[in-house]
């Protein structure tokens, strides 16, 4: 039974998200964990409006936060996101992992480690190779993995490397990505 | 990213001898990791597996046991020592604001910062002192667990590359002059005005192990706490809250708190947002 759903997104990652998260349902029986590479910007604002529009609670991951369903939790800027055993937050200041921090690999592989078989990982758009690793970690362990399929993405080059490296269950264009994340949430319930 | 001795089929191994080395460790070295996060640990655990081609965690333990040397390099890669000057300009504009005022009401204060890592930091808040008038008036204490960036932090000594970023970090906190002021360039470095570190006292002590400071007035830890587990950063406010007088003030990093934890209702808090408390009069 899957219990989260981690998502990385760069460039052009606002918009595909814009897209995506609104469509998840209150009652939604998961968690949905959001690495979105935004440089050093204060994210207030954007997780505000996020909230205005997501039937979900949008908010950003705070250290030793219980991870709960029924929220929707942004990386902070400049903090890497990883998942304890315990199922609640931590952050880091490590040096940034491909140029970034928060790093998508580092959120997987972490969320890997804790939700092993029973975690949906997703690659979005964006211009560089974060993530590809941490969703072949989370291939490993026994997750389910999927990426927004290159040629619809505005920038191939991320979900491109994942598809390389970690061979997903699923290309998706955008519009069908959250259809088949909660159809797969839901079938194992 | 995760070492080859370890994957999916055998993660309670990975997990078990993660737990004996930290054991090892603090019976060996008194080194206390074993409240921090340990995702964390176990990331850097790995990752220092990975550069030292070690193949398993056991391993590690037995050569570290036997040779402090071994052992220094792990601290090196479980201590992270990212750090800049000024870092969050907006903590150092209230800084300066909302702090600096109470500090001019003492005519001696002293200030202690814990976890300086290469001493960016400290230095930025010397800068600051100094501009205020403020610097011939107290006494800084700079404090790490680890007397290798505590010997950086000594020399004060810097590569120039990163002094753009740090030059806009110190525009943006409010800066009155040019950090220029405060450095003298030298080949590819800076280094920092003795007037400076002449003020700063560095030395080795342990949040997790060691006693409190007597009678600070003013105690910043920022992007240490983040590394440890809740009942460990408790433990580690209780140390600043008896080591601060009364009305002294506790500044953390942005994503750190004392929200939740039994030292809440014991602090004023006077900036939410940059995460300043003060220590209320009992
Ligand atoms: C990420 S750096 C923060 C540096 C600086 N305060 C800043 O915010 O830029 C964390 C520092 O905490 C130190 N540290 C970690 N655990 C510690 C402990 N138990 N006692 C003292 N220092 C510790 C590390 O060695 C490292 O230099």
């Amino acid at each position: 039974m899957y219990k989260a759903i981690v998502m990385g997104a760069s460039y052009g990652g606002l918009e595909a998200l814009k897209i995506i998260l609104p469509q998840f349902p209150a009652g939604f029986p998961v968690p949905v964990i959001v690495v979105l590479h935004i440089g050093d910007h204060d994210n207030e604002i954007f997780l505000g409006y996020m909230n205005e529009m997501c039937p979900l609670q949008v908010k950003e991951a705070e250290s030793n936060e219980p991870i709960r369903k029924g929220f929707i939790y942004f990386a902070p800027p400049n903090y890497h996101l990883l998942i304890e055993a315990d199922f609640t937050f931590s952050l880091t200041t490590d040096e940034k992992h491909n140029y970034s921090r928060p790093s998508i690999d580092v959120l997987f592989e972490s969320a890997a480690w804790a939700y092993t078989k029973n975690l949906i990982g997703v690659v979005l758009t964006g211009a560089n190779s974060d993530g590809a690793l941490g969703l072949k970690t989370i291939k490993d362990y026994g997750g389910m993995t999927m990426i927004q399929s290159p040629c619809s993405a505005l920038s191939p080059a991320m979900p491109g490397a994942a598809l390389k490296i970690a061979h997903p269950e699923f290309s998706l264009k955008l519009e069908g990505i959250a259809d088949k994340l909660i159809e797969l949430v839901n079938s194992d319930r | 990213m995760t070492q080859d001795a370890y994957n999916e089929s055998n993660t309670d191994l990975l997990n078990i001898e993660l737990q004996l080395l930290m054991e090892a460790i603090y019976l060996r070295y008194g080194y206390d990791f074993r409240n921090y996060s340990k995702t964390h640990i176990k990331r850097r655990v790995l990752h220092h597996l990975g550069i030292n081609m070690l193949s398993s965690i056991t391993q590690l333990q037995d050569r570290i046991l036997r040779d402090r040397a071994v052992f220094n390099g792990l601290l090196d890669d479980l201590s992270i020592n990212v750090t800049e000057m000024f870092r969050d300009p907006e903590f150092y504009k209230s800084l300066r604001e909302k702090i600096i005022p109470k500090l001019r009401t003492y005519a001696y204060f002293k200030i202690w910062q814990a976890g300086c890592s290469t001493g960016e930091e400290v230095y930025s808040i010397a800068i600051l002192l100094k501009e205020e008038g403020l610097l011939d008036r107290c006494q800084v204490y700079a404090t790490d667990f680890n007397r290798k960036v505590l010997e950086i932090a000594k020399e004060g000594v810097y590569q120039k590359s990163e002094i753009e970023q740090f030059e806009r970090n110190y525009e943006l906190s409010g800066g009155k002059n040019k950090l220029s002021d405060y450095y003298k360039s030298r080949y590819g470095s800076v280094i920092f005005n003795r007037e400076l570190s002449n003020k700063i006292v560095f030395a080795d002590h342990n949040l997790v192990t060691d006693k409190v400071f007597a009678d600070v007035n003013l105690i910043l830890c920022r992007n240490v706490l983040i590394y440890f587990e809740k009942s460990l950063q408790e433990n580690v406010i209780g140390l600043f809250y008896d080591s601060l007088v009364p009305s002294g003030i506790l500044c953390l990093g942005t994503k750190e708190s004392i929200k939740f934890s039994r030292y809440e209702h014991l602090f004023d808090v006077v900036d939410e947002k940059q995460k300043i408390y003060k220590k209320k009069i009992m």
